[in-house]
């Protein structure tokens, strides 16, 4: 948006290079890393993704009552919280058989390709297909009730 | 305090590569997070840069919803491909070294530039139809390892918990069942 504080991208963006510069530090952007845990050979890797979520926990516990809106945007600091419906459970279980097929998911796959994983470029191609094949069929679902149900 | 060694092997066959690489990566992922957010107020996910970036080539409303959010994903993906590559110029190059960094032994090193870089042994046919199904399937459940596992489990959502107890579970069981095919790398 226009109205954004000019320091908003620069932020998002020191912001992203650490969490890929952790990405690679910690081995989840290589894929037989993950295998390996999915395969029971390595147990290391939880404590990336709770290690990650206790850290980013304590922040969303802490800021809303230290700031009433965050400087960059004015928004307020909220938790992120999506309401449950059975797509949860179905994308869920999907996402788990890619990611047990291929090991890579998507915040690993780009840090993947900055330490030089070339081939992971197909596993980003695939992402970009399945993102588009879900998108399309539900956007043209959404049309298909849309129209059925009438203007109001 | 005398530590037993059977306790000391246990571990050693659990953990072969430790644990500190793994919690160091983890507090920086957590680190980048809480950057975006005590500046914006924005728990962001790396899933949702698929569909925002297709709303620059497609007109679908799935994707257009996120036509307000589309440059600063794509400048964060920007971002976490160049730490990615700030990793590799640093630790994976040994140009700066760690008792806490384990290096490991999977998949091909290779140099371009004094810039040690690394490539997956894993077969391209496993990462396309893996990354379909990854595609398919954050974007249906809501989310991925990041939105959902970091900002998602950080906050406490239930739905959050219960879906990255749906998308391990089932990774574990895949990953096992390919594994006992014979399949490898």
């Amino acid at each position: 948006m226009s109205d954004r504080h000019p320091l908003f991208k620069p932020l998002v963006f020191v912001g992203g290079i650490v969490f890929g510069l952790g990405l690679g530090f910690s081995h989840m952007a290589r894929p037989e890393v993950v295998l390996n845990f999915l395969q029971f050979d390595d147990l290391g890797l939880p404590f990336v993704m709770f290690g990650a979520a206790i850290v980013s926990g304590i922040a969303f516990a802490v800021m809303p009552r230290l700031l009433d809106r965050a400087p960059l945007t004015g928004d307020p600091y909220e938790r992120r919280l999506k309401p449950f419906d059975r797509n949860v459970l179905i994308g869920g279980a999907v996402f788990g058989v890619g990611w047990g097929i291929s090991g890579i998911c998507p915040g690993a796959a780009y840090a993947s390709l900055g330490t030089g994983n070339i081939t992971i470029l197909w596993a980003l191609a695939g992402m970009f297909l399945g993102a588009y094949a879900q998108g399309y069929w539900r956007s043209r679902r959404q049309r298909r009730d849309t129209a059925a149900t009438g203007a109001d | 305090m005398v530590a037993d060694p059977v306790l000391l092997q246990a571990a050693a066959d659990l953990f072969p590569n430790g644990i500190s690489r793994y919690a160091v990566g983890g507090l920086l992922v957590g680190l980048g997070t809480v950057l975006i957010y005590i500046g914006t107020g924005i728990p962001a996910g790396a899933s949702t840069f698929l569909e925002s970036t297709l709303s620059y080539v497609s007109d679908q409303s799935r994707f257009q919803q996120y036509v307000g959010s589309r440059d600063w994903r794509l400048v964060f993906t920007a971002g976490i491909v160049l730490g990615g590559l700030l990793f590799a110029a640093t630790f994976q190059s040994g140009l700066v070294t760690s008792s806490l960094y384990e290096p490991g032994t999977t998949g091909q090193l290779y140099e371009v530039a004094g810039v040690t870089l690394w490539a997956t042994d894993v077969q391209p046919w496993r990462l396309f139809v893996g990354g379909v199904l990854v595609g398919v399937g954050t974007r249906v459940g809501k989310g991925c390892t990041s939105g959902h596992g970091v900002c998602g489990v950080g906050s406490a959502s239930k739905t959050s918990l219960v879906g990255v107890a749906t998308f391990l579970t089932v990774a574990i069981g895949t990953a096992q069942v390919v594994a006992a095919l014979g399949v490898s790398p």
